[in-house]
């Protein structure tokens, strides 16, 4: 026994025992949904990708359709409020719920095509470094050091600016700076995966490389690219909403919640609703990834949360 | 005989694990009398450890402890508010783990982790103690112990910082010291100086001592009283010169069927084992927890077994002699 | 030591070299510089002329060599919206972005040191929880949204800081909050974490045997080897927040880099925004290098060889 005393080693087998008597999909089962956190992620999540999906269907009004005579309409909640516009229009007469939430389509988007295109530079580049080591992984490492050490949100703005702002633009720069975290989580996972008993048993029995990596350490790390797939998705979201707030990013009239945010910014002392209701959704949208990304790792690794 | 300086009366505790509650210790009862040697033995996992760290109330939070009575020098320790506990622990009772390699701060130098504890409870100034944690050093044969209180952790031997341990357990003037296994971690050459010195010290200084081990080689060499654990019970408790000579509990029997001894055992001769495997302490026990590898176990087994005494000597089990 | 940071002097400097490659690329490939000299709608004969003149026509190679050769004596050359040096730019704006930096990483500590140890302290408890929530809503947060609520509860409502410029101390208080609060949730984590482990370790456990204070195991022998990793995090985060400064500064028209970089990138003001960029990422391999650094020297296994 090494320094602590628990459990008494005599224990040990007992114990692990009753655990066993679980099956393993019990026992992640009860892992996920002992969770309320997760489980209150998942759902939001679920929601809100509803909701984007069936926008064209739920939208009370054309989200482009400008209606001048009905400018900055309070929601319901307001005295001026009424029934016709739920959460108000815009300072154009744009009704404000339709815009929402065909916004929710622009966030989920970028967050999803972000995380596709960066999941595959940085998942790539990690299998490499991790499963050849030596000067692959030191020209890996080295392309790591230099994309942190550019700042994302400076580069990110500049190259929209010069090239000039689009939702596709936005995709692809943000795609092209995100891939450090996949390439770090990869690495090191491809590292510990290598040493696995059952790949060097397929290295020994002459398995080629593509095959060894595809189809022994890929699904091996998958878990943890997973994570860090969620969490990258809300992060890019976050970031395309900065980009379109700066007016850097996503063009008018396109509704995405960062640009309309940065509309409203001149009314906000008089209409705070037009910057509090997509902001508020913002941080829900990033909430229910980041708590569904957090309820994962707790899967994958239980016992390094923090 | 005078006031005991330790005495536990019922002494129970309860581990939440995974696999459900652990009665890692179970009604546990001994006393300490000033400047003797208990030595509390049994294999590992039977509960020493968890009893000591629930002497000194440095339980882990998944861990409950219920008890009677736990006094020290007549004051129940278990009524008292944490604070008073405070001012006695590292002051007029000490411990000395198991791991040296991990039981010393690697941030901090020897001196500070040796004279922390004795500025706070003596309201000693810097020097002071730090005079005090030369001569301790010196005395746990330490050579220039001047230099050391300078030195990390991790700059020093495994045997050497056992000795800084014992000098820091020493360092208020203890009258009691639990040691909890202190040399199971370390090469067997210097096991046998550590344990030389610390029964030393005890003899010269006077202190009690609990020592926990499974080393009943060690048990025979320094206990004045022993009490055997199996399965978080204490199965029996006496002297030294008793248990030795007359082991009652059936599982004492076995351990003692375990040990080359110099005389009895002949070259050759196979030593005793003991068959079968502790009994699982998660859940409830009924009956004698080592009736499964008793040889003497019988129906009645199954209940509660008796504690039987005959002057200090104290077991559980339904043998009067076996 | 001395070998270690040799390496790594000669890798910050490698790493600044091919940033500014690819920041000089792609900014030259992204956007015709001689129009953004010219002005919009000017006429083609004159965009030739400043083409041929700012030496835009030749390979992109040379025109690199040519700005690299310039920059390492020191000449970072002409604001092509402020008209003036781009050093003296940079150096007269990077003050406030350094503060501001300072004060926002000082705030995130501030907040994340202390909820760490509680959550760890009482691990599992309705503190940890809360603790853990603050974090997950604090992550989520959009800083622009946040430092907007800031602006509407201090600026309008109780009417106690003023909206934005950079004249007074009062005007550095909502952009260290908005800017620090995003790097806060990271060190909690990492802080608890730490603690949680620390606090289980044999050393601990010695600690409290000998009878000290709650708060001396905590913050004397727990936080001093649960705080290593704090430190290169912070160096790592610093860098961080130096680039998060274009949002918050923008928002707060606080007169520093990020401010700078915002209105270079606007008026498309090229050799602003490549000094911007080369500089930061300078700074960012500084920052891991001196947090390494302190790494090292904070654990004595490392220190005292």
């Amino acid at each position: 026994m090494t320094g602590t005393a628990f459990p008494p080693a005599t224990s040990a087998p007992s114990s692990a025992a009753a655990v066993a008597e679980l099956s393993a999909g019990a026992r992640l089962r009860r892992r996920m949904f002992g969770q309320k956190s997760f489980v209150f992620g998942v759902g939001l999540l679920l929601v809100i990708v509803a909701v984007a999906l069936l926008a064209p269907v739920l939208a009370p009004h054309d989200p482009y359709a400008q209606n001048l005579s009905q400018r900055m309409v309070p929601p319901f909640w307001y005295a001026k409020g009424g029934w016709e516009h739920l959460l108000g229009t815009d300072n154009l007469g744009r009704d404000y719920l339709s815009r929402l939430l065909y916004g929710a389509r622009i966030s989920l988007l970028i967050g999803l095509s972000v995380m596709v295109i960066s999941g595959l530079i940085g998942t790539t580049l990690g299998l490499l470094a991790g499963y050849f080591g030596g000067k692959a992984d030191l020209i890996v490492t080295f392309l790591i050091t230099t994309r942190l050490a550019m700042p994302v949100i400076l580069v990110a703005l500049a190259v929209v600016a010069m090239v000039g702002g689009s939702l596709p633009v936005v995709i692809l720069v943000l795609g092209l700076l995100k891939w450090d975290r996949f390439a770090v989580v990869m690495r090191s996972a491809t590292q510990q995966a290598r040493a696995l008993d059952y790949v060097t048993a397929a290295e020994a029995a002459g398995a080629s490389t593509p095959r060894i990596i595809l189809g022994e350490i890929l699904p091996n790390v998958f878990p943890q690219l997973i994570v860090v797939a969620t969490l990258e998705a809300a992060s890019a979201i976050l970031l395309e909403a900065a980009l379109s707030f700066l007016g850097l990013g996503v063009q008018p009239p396109l509704p995405s919640w960062g640009l309309m945010i940065s509309e409203a910014k001149t009314y906000m002392f008089f209409s705070f609703w037009l910057i509090a209701i997509p902001g508020t959704l913002l941080a829900l949208l990033v909430l229910s990834i980041n708590l569904a990304g957090d309820g994962l790792r707790d899967v994958v690794a239980p016992e390094g949360r923090g | 005989m005078t006031r005991p300086i330790l005495e536990v009366a019922n002494l129970s505790v309860d581990i939440r694990t995974a696999g459900g509650t652990l009665q890692a210790v179970r009604d546990v009862s001994f006393s300490v009398g000033r400047g003797e040697t208990l030595c509390l033995v049994g294999e590992s996992g039977c509960g020493k450890s968890v009893t000591s760290l629930a002497i000194m109330d440095l339980l882990p939070r998944a861990a409950t402890r219920r008890v009677s009575r736990l006094a020290f020098d007549g004051v129940d320790l278990a009524r008292s508010g944490k604070g008073a506990v405070n001012a006695l622990r590292g002051n007029r009772m000490a411990m000395i783990f198991q791991e040296p390699m991990t039981a010393l701060n690697p941030a901090y130098t020897i001196g500070d982790q040796l004279t922390e504890g004795y500025r706070r409870h003596k309201k000693a100034g810097a020097a002071e103690a730090r005079e005090r944690a030369v001569h301790l050093l010196e005395k746990v044969g330490i050579a220039a112990a001047g230099d050391r209180l300078g030195q990390y952790p991790h700059q020093l031997s495994g045997g050497l910082r056992q000795r800084i341990m014992i000098a820091m357990a020493l360092m208020c003037g203890p009258d009691l010291v639990i040691a909890d296994e202190p040399t199971t971690a370390l090469d067997v050459t210097i096991q046998a100086q550590i344990l030389r010195l610390l029964a030393e010290l005890q003899r010269e200084l006077g202190i009690a001592l609990v020592l926990i081990t499974h080393d009943l080689g060690v048990v025979g060499r320094i206990a004045d009283r022993v009490a055997v654990m199996y399965a978080g019970e204490v199965v029996e408790n006496g002297t030294a010169a008793e248990i030795f000579t007359h082991p009652r509990h059936p599982y004492t029997q076995g351990l003692m069927d375990c040990i080359p001894l110099p005389g009895r055992t002949k070259p050759g001769e196979r030593l005793g084992v003991i068959p079968g495997v502790v009994p699982s302490l998660v859940g409830g026990i009924q009956g004698c927890p080592f009736r499964d590898r008793c040889p003497h176990a019988r129906p009645v087994c199954a209940e509660t077994p008796p504690v039987k005494t005959q002057g200090e000597h104290a077991w559980r089990c339904i043998l009067e002699d076996a | 030591m001395a070998l270690f940071i040799i390496k790594r002097l000669g890798l910050a400097l490698l790493v600044a070299l091919t940033v500014s490659i690819i920041s000089f690329v792609l900014l030259r490939t992204s956007g015709d510089a001689a129009i953004a000299i010219a002005g919009e709608g000017a006429r083609d004969i004159d965009i030739e002329a400043i083409r041929q003149a700012y030496g835009l026509d030749r390979p992109l190679a040379v025109q690199y060599l040519i700005w690299l050769g310039q920059t390492l004596g020191g000449d970072f050359g002409q604001s092509l919206y402020f008209k003036t040096d781009v050093v003296d730019l940079v150096l007269a704006k990077a003050p406030v972005t350094l503060l501001l930096g300072l004060l926002s990483l000082a705030f995130a500590l501030l907040v994340a040191i202390p909820l760490g140890v509680l959550a760890a302290v009482f691990a599992n408890s309705w503190i940890d929880r809360a603790a853990l929530a603050v974090a997950v809503f604090g992550q989520a947060m959009p800083n622009f949204f946040f430092a907007l609520l800031l602006v509407m509860l201090f600026s309008i409502t109780f009417r106690w800081l003023p909206v934005s410029g950079s004249g007074s101390w009062l005007h550095f208080v909502m952009p260290t909050v908005a800017l620090g609060y995003y790097a806060a949730p990271a060190f909690m984590r990492l802080v608890r974490a730490g603690m949680v482990e620390v606090l289980s370790a044999d050393y601990v456990r010695t600690a409290r045997a000998k009878g000290l204070p709650t708060r001396t195991v905590v913050f004397k022998h727990a936080l001093r080897n649960a705080i290593v990793p704090v430190v290169a995090l912070s160096a790592v985060q610093l860098g961080y927040l130096l680039g998060g400064s274009v949002v918050i500064e923008t928002i707060f028209a606080l007169d520093g880099l990020g401010f700078l970089a915002y209105q270079s990138i606007t008026h498309k003001d090229f050799p602003v925004i490549q000094a911007v960029v080369v500089m930061l990422s300078v700074i960012y391999v500084l920052l891991t290098l001196l947090g390494d650094i302190a790494n090292a020297w904070l654990d004595p296994r490392i220190r005292v060889a």
